[in-house]
C-alpha cells in the first residue's frame, strides 16, 4: 500500500469531498485525523468507514480559522501517532452574493475559513515536516479559483489565494522536502452543490467536456497520488480535476 | 551559565554543520554561521524544544546571534 503507516490530516472530513479524500487514505494505509467543525455524527460516520480499512482515525473538532483549536490539533495529533505526514487541507465553505451586494462578514467569514485556515494549518503542521524532513501537504482550491465566477467574489479570492499561497509554500518549504501541491475541482457533487438551482446546473454541465460532473472520488484519487511517493517529484502544482471545463 | 552555551553550541555545530569553535558568542547565524532564514527557524524551533520553552515569533525574530539566543534562554529560565 501506497502510504502504509503515515499520518494524514484531513480538514472538513465529516462530509462530501473530504470524507471521500479521509476514505481513500485509509484505504491506501494511512491512518486519518478526521477533523470537523459541527458535524460531529457525520465526522464519526466518516471515522467509522476509515477504521473499516484497518487503519486508525482519531476525531477532531476544530475550526480552521482559529489559531488555538489548529495548534490543538497537531498536538493531539502528534501525541496519539507520534508524526503527521500528511496534511489535506480540504475545509471550506461558500456565502454566494453579487458583489455589489456581498456583506462585509460574507467576505471576512469565507476569507477566514478558506484562505487564513490553510495558513495556519500549513504554518502549524511544518514545523513536525520540518524537523522530519519530509512531508506533503494538499490544499483543495477550486476551479473557478482559476476562472471566476459571478456571484462568489468572495469564495473565488480565497481559492485563488489558496493557489497563491501553495506556490510559495512549495517554494520556501522545498529545501526541507515538504512538496505542497493543490487540486482545483470543478463541479463535484456534494451537499455544497446540491444546492445550486437546477438551471444553474444545467448550465454548467453544458461547459464539461467529459459531459459529466465529478464525484468525490474523483478528487480523492488525485490527493493519494499527490500525497504518495510517486509524486515526490511534483510540488508548487495545481491540478484541475473538472472534466476538461477549464483547459 | 556555561550549561546554557554548551547545549546551544551543540544543536548549532548539528544543525548548521559549523566547527565548534566559531560558535562565538557575537557570532551571527546568517553572517558568520552560514545559516540562510529557514535554518534560522529551524535552529528556533530545535532550541524550543531542547529547554521545553516556547519562543514567540516576535521574540524568534530578534534571536540572530548566539550571544542573543543564550541571553534569551537564561532569561526565560
Ligand atoms: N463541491 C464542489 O463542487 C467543489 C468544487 C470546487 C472546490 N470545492 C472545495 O472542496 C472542499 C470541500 O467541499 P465539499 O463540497 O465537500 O463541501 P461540504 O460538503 O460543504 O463540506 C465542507 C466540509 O468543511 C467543513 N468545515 C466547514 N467550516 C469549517 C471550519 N471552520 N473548520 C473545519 N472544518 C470546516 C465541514 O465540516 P462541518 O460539517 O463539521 O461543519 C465539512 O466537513 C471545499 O474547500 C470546497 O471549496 C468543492
Amino acid at each position: 500500500m501506497k502510504l502504509e503507516g503515515k499520518t494524514a490530516i484531513v480538514t472538513g472530513a465529516s462530509r462530501g469531498i473530504g470524507r471521500s479524500i479521509a476514505i481513500e487514505l485509509a484505504k491506501n494505509g494511512a491512518n486519518v485525523v478526521v477533523n470537523y467543525s459541527g458535524s460531529e455524527e457525520k465526522a464519526k460516520e466518516t471515522a467509522k468507514e476509515v477504521e473499516a480499512s484497518g487503519v486508525r482515525a482519531l476525531v477532531i473538532r476544530a475550526d480552521v480559522s482559529n489559531a488555538d483549536d489548529v495548534q490543538a490539533m497537531l498536538k493531539e495529533t502528534i501525541g496519539e501517532f507520534g508524526s503527521i505526514d500528511i496534511l489535506v487541507n480540504n475545509a471550506g465553505i461558500t456565502k454566494d452574493n453579487l458583489l455589489m451586494r456581498m456583506k462585509e462578514e460574507e467576505w471576512d467569514q469565507v476569507m477566514d475559513i478558506n484562505l487564513k485556515g490553510v495558513f495556519l494549518t500549513t504554518k502549524a503542521a511544518a514545523r513536525p515536516m520540518m524537523k522530519q524532513r519530509k512531508g506533503k501537504i494538499i490544499n483543495v482550491s477550486s476551479i473557478v479559483g482559476v476562472m471566476g465566477n459571478a456571484g462568489q467574489a468572495n469564495y473565488v479570492a480565497s481559492k485563488a489565494g489558496v493557489i497563491g499561497l501553495t506556490k510559495t509554500s512549495a517554494k520556501e518549504l522545498a529545501a526541507r522536502g515538504i512538496n505542497v501541491n493543490a487540486v482545483a475541482p470543478g463541479f463535484i457533487e456534494t451537499d455544497m452543490t446540491d444546492e445550486l438551482a437546477e438551471d444553474v446546473q444545467a448550465s454548467m454541465k453544458k461547459m464539461i467536456p467529459l459531459d459529466r460532473f465529478g464525484k468525490p472520488e474523483d478528487i480523492a484519487k488525485a490527493v493519494v497520488f499527490l500525497a504518495s511517493e510517486d509524486a515526490d517529484y511534483i510540488t508548487g502544482q495545481t491540478i484541475h480535476i473538472d472534466g476538461g471545463m477549464v483547459m | 551559565m556555561a550549561e546554557v552555551l554548551d547545549r546551544v553550541t551543540k544543536i548549532i555545530v548539528d544543525r548548521l554543520g559549523v566547527d565548534e569553535s566559531e560558535v562565538k558568542l557575537e557570532a551571527s547565524f546568517k553572517e558568520d554561521l552560514g545559516a540562510d532564514s529557514l535554518d534560522v527557524v529551524e535552529l528556533v524551533m530545535e532550541l524550543e524544544d531542547e529547554f521545553d520553552m516556547e519562543i514567540s515569533d516576535e521574540d524568534a525574530e530578534k534571536i540572530d546571534t548566539v550571544g542573543n539566543a543564550v541571553s534569551y534562554i537564561e532569561s526565560k529560565m
